[in-house]
């Protein structure tokens, strides 16, 4: 490739990051975009059209870089792609790519600013656009947040039109036939006389050439693939056994190794006997890591066993030790000083309540685990120009940082193989079990080592949700609700992610109070605030961060000021909102649950919450019957608007799974720490949600929003106060705590 | 401690025939993956809380995880072998038309168990749907669609 066509193509990204809604401040360095990754050693016969699109004289490949966790994200940017480059996602390779920065998330540091979501006024503008420019910088190439979808959607659709363009002008270029004249379909250009050339046969030619960039991306009304029912394209092997997933990865000589890390998180190593596990059959050393111990051997099996006959005297970490005294710090910390937001403040709180009675409750959620199905693994190769890593991760820029760090290589000489993930739920936001994989494999160079943690390891180390307090007061008069005020108190997950994987970012956290201060609903006077309680365990991003809590507390609460009331559940939140596309999904919840009321026959009782969180507004309502084995989940209803929905069977299942995600959870689930560590340390004592507990499902996409969204986490947040609140319209008692398996029966 | 006592164990997994000599206390799991490279059943709990490692043993859904080498009593079935004549089984082909899988990582299991409770029941209800499958897990909350499923492959055996 000449010099010129490089020069040409990376100016052409310019135009890709305008269209991504890269903002431009005038100052050039920032607002250029990064070049193309896929440049680098191409051969004659491959053009790297854009960042996401490779033609090869032996195949197309798709580059999808944001990582799948079952989310369906994987397929989703194949379709994307596909849906303006005209070639069948199912035929095509797809490839993570490497870490880099023409794969930042621009959305994702947006997301968690302080404003209001429906603000879409000059600064909260503005700022969002600045943060854009931030991620950009800063290369965060992040899968979370549910951005994906929103952040890529664009991009992706354009990077398929222009190499479907340049193609075209390679066939025009290389038959004489103009442009006008050519059609594109499944991977070939087809010329008037209906002969097709295949993609695949350009790729020389269209690597000559520079990139055609003038492209209008297909409207809605014209998609062939996108907003139609399609089969995902990791379906096949997954109902086939043929899907590898990172604890699959095997390469020729690799060793196997798991880690014994103090239960006590951060605790440290102290002093220790290895001299059983030493002699144990199969292994083949045991080594010191980052918070304690790793055994290597020949079988993973044999190296559990070895692990757990290693004897460790383990310092105790700097955090209490039970949950009980977790608990009083939670309290303790409900003080002026520590008040870390007040994001909404409406009306006059304080003015209202002290004319009024007041009615007060006070809430609280418990340590969760992400526990995905696959145990954290990672297989690392460390030679000594380079590293090579096998993983599945929703952060490959840390860990590519990692292995820079902690071995001493040059950036270009890390690779990192993303692997498609058992499931992640936010675990995969951190990168500790990278860390010690890299460590273990820097003490065997030349040979691969595959680290994978036993259930129990990876329980105990947990990065968990955090424990939440919240105190709320408010007031009725005249059936209606008029004074809301919501105290949310916890450890800043802020402070303790964002400090493990980037920087903590300036301003208050507003995880603290996601899904309480962001909703739609317009009463008179209304007032949250979060309380930044003192540190304790290292917490973590868990499916619908904050708002899996805040939601909890806000619609239960409002619930109860209802009742108070005297007013209906869905009317009395439908007169609260005036936003018109909450508004839809409110009254479609109505319609098709047949509302009438909470009461919906003897041992009977139904429930409604709504949230917006991730910028989709859910509602969700419940049916519960007492059995004589307890309270069954009947029915549930979900209505949300993400926007345009690209691919409505993936999108039921998001909202399903979520909505199982947040039952479950609250249902059966808590992490309790006794001596420094979860007592919880297997599925035998945290189940989530297993089938015979599991309800029909009824779910509704309203497609008016003009946001586009994503659905990974956006029903979970309504979930378990919908919940909550049909379990006490069937028996009057309220669920004010999780979980509800401590003060009702499940069936 | 035992972990030295060796055997030479006979395994037939998927029709094909393997001797290895090991412990026979290694769980079956991890013969079949790290010995035998077989890695379709997954290590999920490692104490047979999951399912995600389930294999069939002569026919019954077992727990791999739970069976020492040196118990297995019969030939092995992974989901490598489980479809007919090379074909995928009708409750593979029921699992992709209802597009069950999210991380997928259960999924071999939940379909081997499938496959077991449709050999002694070709027509489950709900209930005897729930009872047979309850005991295998799945994170992504796919259960509505595996319920939907076993239904529709459950015909399509009576049919065929």
């Amino acid at each position: 490739m000449s010099k010129k066509s490089t020069t040409t193509r990376r100016s052409f990204l310019v135009g890709s990051a305008a269209v991504a809604g890269g903002v431009a401040f005038g100052i050039y360095a920032i607002a250029r975009p990064a070049a193309n990754p896929l440049l680098e050693g191409l051969a004659e016969d491959e053009a790297a059209i854009t960042p996401f699109v490779k033609v090869a004289s032996g195949g197309i490949t798709l580059i999808v870089p944001r990582a799948d966790s079952g989310q369906g994200i994987m397929s989703m940017q194949a379709h994307l792609i596909a849906e303006e480059l005209d070639v069948d996602p199912q035929k095509v390779k797809l490839d993570p790519g490497q870490p880099h920065a023409a794969y930042v998330n621009t959305l994702i540091a947006a997301n968690g600013l302080p404003f209001h979501p429906l603000d879409d006024g000059i600064v909260p503008k503005t700022v969002r656009e600045m943060m854009a420019t931030v991620a950009r910088l800063s290369g965060a190439q992040f899968t979370g947040g549910s951005s994906s979808v929103a952040d890529l959607q664009e991009k992706l659709r354009y990077a398929g039109a222009v190499a479907r363009e340049t193609l075209k002008l390679a066939a025009s270029s290389q038959t004489g036939v103009p442009v006008k004249q050519l059609k594109t379909e499944d991977g070939s250009v087809v010329l008037p006389d209906g002969t097709s050339i295949p993609y695949t046969n350009l790729a020389t030619q269209a690597a000559r050439m520079d990139p055609v960039t003038d492209v209008k991306l297909r409207p809605p009304a014209e998609w062939r693939r996108l907003g139609k029912p399609f089969l995902r394209t990791d379906i096949v092997p997954k109902s086939t056994g043929t899907q590898t997933y990172g604890i699959d990865v095997t390469l020729p000589d690799m060793l196997f190794a798991t880690v014994r890390a103090n239960p006590g998180r951060g605790g440290g190593l102290g002093p220790y006997d290895a001299s059983v596990a030493k002699t144990m059959r199969g292994v083949k050393g045991i080594v010191e890591v980052n918070d304690g111990l790793a055994v290597i051997a020949d079988n993973t099996w044999r190296a559990f066993q070895a692990a757990e006959a290693l004897e460790v005297d383990w310092p105790a970490p700097d955090y209490p030790a039970t949950s009980a005294e977790m608990w009083k710090v939670l309290e303790a910390a409900h003080v002026s000083e520590n008040r870390d937001s007040r994001l909404r403040d409406d009306g006059d709180v304080d003015q209202v309540m002290s004319e009024a009675d007041i009615f007060a409750a006070e809430y609280r959620v418990p340590y969760l685990a992400h526990a995905p199905l696959e145990p954290l693994n990672a297989t690392v190769l460390v030679t000594n120009q380079d590293v090579a890593i096998w993983t599945a991760t929703q952060v490959p820029v840390s860990i590519k940082d990692a292995a820079v760090e902690i071995t001493g290589v040059a950036g270009d000489a890390v690779t990192v193989h993303a692997l498609p993930a058992g499931g992640s739920f936010g675990r995969r936001l951190d990168h500790d079990y990278v860390i010690q994989a890299i460590e273990i494999a820097k003490r065997f160079p030349g040979r691969p080592i595959k680290t994978i943690w036993s259930r129990e390891e990876d329980f105990t180390h947990d990065f968990p949700r955090p424990l939440h307090l919240c105190r709320a007061r408010g007031s009725v008069a005249d059936g209606k609700v008029v004074a809301f005020d919501l105290d949310t108190i916890s450890p800043s997950l802020g402070d303790s992610w964002f400090s493990r994987v980037f920087v903590v970012p300036p301003g208050p956290d507003t995880f603290l109070v996601w899904g309480a201060y962001d909703q739609p609903y317009e009463i008179p006077n209304y007032r949250v605030s979060g309380y930044k309680a003192p540190k304790l365990v290292p917490i973590g991003s868990w499916r619908s961060p904050g708002a899996c809590s805040n939601a909890f507390f806000h619609e239960s609460f409002l619930s109860e000021l209802i009742n108070v009331a005297g007013a209906d559940q869905l009317e009395e939140r439908l007169r609260l909102t005036k936003d018109p596309i909450s508004r839809g999904v409110l009254e479609a919840i109505a319609e098709m649950s047949n509302w009438s009321g909470t009461d919906i026959g003897p041992g009977r009782g139904r429930g409604v919450a709504f949230c917006h969180s991730h910028h989709v507004p859910v509602a969700e309502v419940i049916d519960v019957t007492l059995t004589e084995n307890g309270i069954r989940i009947d029915e549930v209803w979900i209505a949300a608007d993400c926007g345009l929905v690209f691919d409505p069977v993936n999108a039921e299942a998001q909202l399903t799974g979520a909505a199982v995600w947040g039952l479950g959870h609250a249902m059966n689930c808590e992490l309790t720490y006794e001596n420094y560590a979860p007592v919880q340390t297997n599925f035998h004592a945290f189940e989530g949600m297993r089938l015979h507990q599991t309800p029909r499902f009824h779910t509704s996409l309203l497609e008016k929003s003009e946001k586009i969204c994503g659905l990974g986490e956006p029903a979970t947040a309504p979930a378990a106060p919908a919940l909550a609140n049909a379990i006490f319209a069937a028996t009057g008692i309220r669920m004010r705590e999780m979980p509800f398996n401590k003060h009702v029966d499940f069936a | 401690m035992s972990v030295n006592e060796e055997e030479t164990i006979s395994l037939i997994v998927d029709g094909a025939s393997f001797e290895v000599s090991l412990e026979a206390e290694m769980p079956l799991l991890w013969v079949l993956r790290d010995e035998l490279g077989i890695l379709g059943p997954k290590y999920g709990c490692g104490i047979a809380q999951c399912g995600a490692c389930t294999v069939l043993i002569d026919g019954d859904a077992v727990r791999s995880c739970q069976v020492a080498a040196g118990d297995v009593w019969g030939p092995v079935t992974t989901i490598a072998a489980l479809g007919l004549d090379g074909a995928d089984h009708p409750l593979q082909t029921a699992w992709i038309k209802h597009q069950v899988a999210q991380c997928g990582y259960c999924q071999s299991g939940q379909i081997l168990q499938a496959a077991a409770l449709l050999e002694k029941d070709t027509s489950p209800t709900d209930s005897a749907i729930d009872a047979a499958m309850s005991s295998n897990l799945c994170r992504c909350g796919t259960y509505p669609r595996i319920r939907a499923a076993i239904h529709d492959a459950a015909r399509s055996l009576r049919e065929s």
